[in-house]
């Protein structure tokens, strides 16, 4: 009996694609990229052949169809890739089949024998081990024989696993949700499909890419957003292939304020991510200023992300409360990021804040405010993009604060707090309480994963040192639900409460 | 008189390319007697040609001379498509 081995993967090296098909694509075998205009089919294709010669060595053939070599090369040159040197290094070689002939006549049967000589002989020229072409549409427009083209495809597809090579074959879909391809090329060479996306959504674009099937291998089902940025190309944001085995930490950092530290039981977990929500004005960048610049560890770096300030405004507000945050950049112990929301999508910030933090490699990351960035995508993207954040920051075993403003004053949540909730760690909330007839501030600790904390409303105040925080709001109730009512002290006594600081550990009771 | 210059590509012993090769060397007998000169390319021997070319359906035929330059592909057994391509006149065999 003879044994079959199981379908080997080759890795692609395009960012997060190996990790949802499980190892790359099938190994010499041929996967059809389908997508409709503008959905990225040639930068993949072509990122198919940059990662391999870039990463593993692996030279390539690139096909085309619709293109001429020409274009080919300029336009990847706006990604910085510089497909000309590889040539002079005989490491990537043009099969130019683009449209040249303009006199173009059909009298009697043909074969694609001359294509098929060419790209073989391309592959043994280079040693080929990955072949690209792009994008099959135009080989159906210029020979008007369809079935001739597919039965052909098919013997090309075979010949191309006899060379030993991996392809991919881009194909042209004139919905995204339809039929898989125009010419019906899927029937033929379908052991392994993709579709890449680009659809509007809320007057946004959003692109996908979903493996529809790979035969007898094993891949992640769904749709993945992605992104097209220079120097990398496609970059997947991989959401359910994320592991959820962070590290849980016991170490514990301090919030940048002494009495917060006490109310969640000994400061922050290291590894962890914690929301602060509150109106505007509450103090949560007072908060998130704190915490990048107070009773910080000698080893210890911040980085911030400010998305409603200005650096200027930020500093100023800053040294209002004592802080400099210009010497703490000058010693390196501090980055702030100031950037409009709207600059960029949800899906290039997400790259982009990781590769600041891939650099600047801190120990705290706050984000001000998270909701800020609720505006810039549709619903879906920023759920994605607050899950890739912050499982991302909890891999890197760093502590992450970020903020949420509410939409109204008093009490309420967000849009925010509905998304994050459930992944952070823990949660403050900050609040204005009326109170005869003047606004006051309330910060309670809501929840706080793996730890005791003060389970109290307290009143805080704010003035040049920082945040002070007080004593519980005695005969108030409401607050959290933005209807503070003053009550009577005696209708307040709860059974069997005795001690205010019940809930706090011994050693640090108030 | 105009000489014809033809490069035909084929590849290797198909019944296509056969085809093709017998269909032209009738049609240039018929039509052009010695008036032409013909190179056959096999792709398989010469993808390199092939490459030059940019020869995409085997069998292609090549007409570099007279200008305009046509690319005919097929075995060529539509005569008719053949010679209006080449710009010969079709005549039936009873005008023979």
């Amino acid at each position: 009996m003879s044994t079959l081995s199981a379908i080997k993967k080759l890795p692609t090296g395009i960012a997060g694609f190996d990790q949802i098909t499980a190892g790359g694509l099938p190994e010499q075998r041929t996967t059809l990229l389908a997508g409709t205009a503008g959905s990225g089919k040639t930068v993949m294709a072509a990122q198919f052949l940059a990662e391999g010669i870039r990463q593993f060595g692996e030279p390539g053939v690139f096909v085309t169809f619709e293109e001429t070599p020409q274009d080919i090369r300029q336009n990847l040159l706006s990604l910085n890739w510089q497909v000309n040197t590889w040539e002079a290094q005989n490491q990537w070689v043009f099969v130019d089949a683009s449209p040249t002939h303009n006199g173009e006549v059909i009298a009697g049967a043909y074969d694609l024998d001359a294509f098929l000589a060419r790209v073989a002989h391309a592959v043994q020229k280079v040693q080929a081990r990955r072949v690209a072409m792009d994008s099959l549409g135009a080989i159906f427009v210029r020979l008007p024989d369809p079935l001739t083209i597919r039965t052909e495809l098919l013997r090309i597809a075979s010949a191309l696993k006899q060379m030993g090579v991996t392809a991919v074959m881009t194909a042209e879909r004139d919905e995204e949700y339809g039929h898989i391809t125009r010419h019906r090329v899927e029937e033929f060479v379908a052991d392994n499909v993709i579709i890449l996306r680009n659809v509007p959504e809320e007057e946004k674009r959003r692109r996908t890419i979903e493996i529809l099937k790979f035969r007898g291998a094993f891949h992640q089902k769904g749709e993945y957003p992605f992104t097209i940025i220079p120097n990398q190309g496609i970059v997947l944001i991989p959401l359910s292939a994320i592991e959820l085995k962070q590290r849980s930490s016991n170490k514990r950092i301090s919030s940048g304020n002494m009495m917060l530290d006490a109310m969640c039981d000994g400061g922050f977990f290291r590894d962890s991510i914690i929301l602060v929500s509150g109106a505007t004005g509450t103090g949560k960048t007072l908060m998130v200023t704190e915490f990048t610049a107070r009773n910080i560890g000698a080893e210890e770096r911040c980085l911030l992300f400010a998305f409603e300030e200005s650096r200027e405004q930020l500093f100023r507000n800053a040294s209002g409360w004592g802080i400099d945050f210009e010497q703490m950049e000058a010693e390196g112990k501090l980055k702030v990021v100031c950037e409009y929301p709207e600059v960029t999508s949800l899906e290039t910030r997400l790259i982009e804040m990781k590769t600041i933090i891939q650099e600047f490699k801190p120990t705290r990351v706050a984000v001000d405010s998270l909701s800020a960035l609720e505006r810039v995508g549709t619903m879906r993207s920023f759920r994605e993009f607050v899950i890739s954040l912050t499982s991302y920051i909890k891999h890197q075993e760093i502590t992450g604060l970020f903020t949420s403003t509410t939409p109204s004053l008093m009490g309420g949540t967000s849009v925010t707090e509905a998304h994050i909730s459930t992944l952070t760690d823990s949660i403050i909330l900050l609040r204005y309480v009326e109170m005869h007839g003047e606004m006051r501030r309330g910060i309670t600790v809501l929840k706080m994963r793996g730890s005791q904390h003060d389970k109290e409303i307290r009143e805080f105040t704010i003035d040049q040192q920082g945040m002070h925080i007080g004593n519980p709001f005695r005969n108030v109730v409401g607050i959290l639900s933005g209807q503070p009512i003053q009550v009577d002290p005696h209708e307040l006594e709860p059974p069997t409460h005795i001690n205010k600081n019940a809930n706090l550990p011994r050693h640090q009771q108030l | 008189m105009s000489s014809y210059v033809f490069k035909l590509y084929i590849a290797g012993t198909t019944p296509n390319s056969q085809a093709a090769v017998a269909n032209l060397q009738h049609i240039c007998q018929e039509h052009l007697g010695t008036a032409y000169e013909l190179t056959i390319i096999d792709v398989l021997q010469h993808p390199q040609l092939a490459e030059e070319a940019k020869i995409l359906a085997t069998p292609t035929l090549v007409k570099e001379s007279p200008v305009p330059i046509r690319w005919i592909i097929g075995d060529l057994s539509e005569k008719r498509a053949v010679l209006a391509a080449l710009g010969l006149p079709f005549r039936t065999t009873s005008e023979k």
